[in-house]
């Protein structure tokens, strides 16, 4: 059904309006950033800032009490890389046990998994809390990666769904060449399974990058603290004032994750649109 | 050796086994701790003492907190998960007329949902909706003066997270989209020499046909509205104010938790909240025999 001209004009008018309005208030986040301190609320409507003010950059980077953003961002890179890997790698062992092997328990465990999936984490939250208090884990990165080396049921499930589509034909073949089951997983599935293994890690990447709970909970010194929770300190007291420094960090903080969406976009929306996955 | 290496009991545990073992030690003692502890007085610092039913009484009959946070988080839920849904739903039929600039539009849309959840996203939230942010200076330029802060006035507050959170409808629409392609044209075209018209073709093919992901996206985004935690937190420093207007059940539990380091009551707070997800689920589910559509039944 196409349309005419006239009104294929006022239809792409209408939606870039739209898409425009939406998108207006992280424009006005990256303006703010750029603004003289004392210009950011007498201008607010403006995205134009009168001259561009870097300094705010360099003001806001420093951070606070001798810290400075370059520890948060580092901070920050550590848990998510190293989470990210045991999320992903472990993942895939297990969607290749719970797709391709028959062992006795199998559906009850895949049921665990769904089940994992359901649970909100709030009910988790204190007694996990009281468990790594035990094991000596408290102010550490360890609660907010060592979970994370056994499996996250999303990422199971999504490459579970994409060793599906892999015919069972191509497993009986490297069997009969002499392949076991560790071979076929790591010479037959695992080169096939790629994209899904991208689409996990950037959704790990982007939950872990945002993750504010857990630091909040688990991490009480500053120079441990990763850049979600780094940014809440311009929120406390003191360093009330420092409004560009406060929008520069916000800023900042989002381009890793709008970098890492422009360069693997294809495989985002693939993987929201085939598990539901919540970007 | 080789025996033991190919029996498929052995080995489809070898590869479940991370699952296996995280499951036990990092979601079912928990669970099973946390009902225990529901059931004491805990302070992490002496042992848990029994308390039988105290803290779920105390929970319903004497502290208004409670009751006034599940008014708060209802309000919420209810608020945003349709509103979510509806532009999602909205804004993908609107993209599905199919044109080449269908990639751009979508990544506009879905820029919000992306960053949503992040801490710099809800502080420029704060800033938008504060007594001289972007809302107000706006009012005031097209000649509604207006100087109140939508963070700080109890009827407003929470109307700015359930804002936040329609303003994420992008991945939603996402999944609406795919949905939408998969649709066979012919049953619009075959509804249209019928003489049905768009509000009828959007009644009878649309929407039954889309039902199903309508029902996993509303069982989604309801189990996730119900605990939203950084918004809120952020938005209100912690508190939950004003008047405990933001104070959403996540926030709560999160401040008898860590605040007072009430892990029992917190504990009976969380065992709640997972009888009342649970139970929502269910109802979703029940209900959706009358509204969910399946091709596979044949009629």
């Amino acid at each position: 059904m196409a349309m005419s001209k006239p009104k294929r004009i006022l239809y792409h008018v209408l939606v870039t309006v739209f898409a425009l309005l939406m998108i207006y208030p992280i424009l006005w986040l990256v303006a703010s950033s750029l603004k003289p301190n004392d210009e950011i609320f007498a201008t607010s409507y403006s995205l134009i800032p009168s001259r561009l003010e870097f300094s705010n950059y360099a003001t806001g980077f420093q951070g606070f009490g001798g810290t400075t953003f370059a520890t948060f961002f580092k901070n920050s890179f550590i848990i998510v890389v190293i989470s990210t890997i045991g999320a992903v790698a472990s993942s895939a062992l297990v969607a290749f046990g719970l797709a391709r092997t028959k062992f006795f328990g199998q559906k009850f465990w895949f049921a665990c998994m769904m089940a994992t999936m359901m649970l909100p984490h709030d009910v988790v939250i204190v007694p996990q809390y009281v468990m790594f208090a035990k094991f000596g884990w408290l102010s550490s990165f360890k609660p907010l990666i060592i979970p994370h080396f056994f499996g996250t049921p999303f990422f199971i499930f999504l490459i579970m769904q994409f060793i599906r589509t892999i015919p069972k034909e191509l497993d009986e073949a490297a069997k009969i060449d002499g392949c076991s089951k560790y071979g076929v997983f790591y010479r037959v599935v695992l080169p096939l399974i790629g994209p899904a293994l991208i689409t996990s890690s950037i959704f790990s990447f982007y939950w872990r990058w945002d993750d504010f709970i857990n630091p909040l909970i688990y991490l009480n010194s500053p120079d441990k603290y990763p850049v979600s929770l780094a940014l809440k300190l311009f929120l406390d007291g003191e360093s009330l004032n420092n409004w560009g420094g406060m929008f520069a960090m916000a800023t900042l903080s989002l381009l890793p994750v709008v970098i890492v969406f422009f360069v693997f976009q294809k495989y985002i929306v693939e993987g929201i649109s085939t598990t539901g996955l919540k970007g | 050796m080789k025996k033991l290496r190919d029996n498929e009991h052995i080995t489809g545990y070898v590869f479940t086994a991370p699952f296996v073992l995280g499951f036990l030690i990092f979601t079912l003692y928990p669970v099973l701790s946390s009902l225990y502890y529901s059931f004491t007085d805990y302070n992490l610092m002496e042992a848990p003492r029994w308390l039988g039913f105290d803290n779920y009484q105390r929970m319903f009959m004497d502290d208004e907190k409670v009751a006034k946070s599940f008014q708060v988080t209802f309000t919420y839920v209810l608020g945003s998960v349709p509103l979510r849904l509806i532009f999602a739903l909205f804004v993908a039929m609107v993209l599905n007329t199919a044109t080449r600039a269908v990639g751009l539009y979508r990544s506009a849309f879905y820029l919000p949902s992306l960053i949503g959840g992040s801490v710099a996203v809800s502080i420029m939230w704060q800033q938008i909706f504060g007594d001289q942010g972007l809302v107000n200076s706006f009012l005031t330029l097209i000649g509604i003066p207006s100087s109140t802060s939508w963070i700080g006035n109890p009827s407003t507050a929470l109307w700015t997270l359930i804002a936040l959170s329609t303003w994420q409808f992008g991945s939603s629409m996402i999944i609406f989209l795919a949905g939408l392609k998969n649709i066979p044209k012919d049953y619009y075209e075959a509804a249209s020499v019928d003489g049905a018209n768009a509000v009828r073709r959007f009644f009878h093919i649309t929407l039954p046909m889309l039902s199903p992901i309508i029902l996993f996206n509303l069982t989604l985004q309801t189990i996730s509205a119900f605990m939203t935690f950084t918004p809120a937190y952020i938005i209100s420093r912690g508190e939950g104010g004003p008047l405990d207007q933001t104070l959403l059940y996540s926030l709560y539990l999160y401040r008898k938790a860590f605040s007072h380091f009430e892990m029992g009551y917190a504990s009976a707070l969380a065992w709640i909240m997972l009888l009342i997800v649970g139970a929502l689920t269910l109802l979703i589910f029940k209900s959706s025999t009358r509204w969910v559509h399946y091709e596979t039944k044949g009629d």
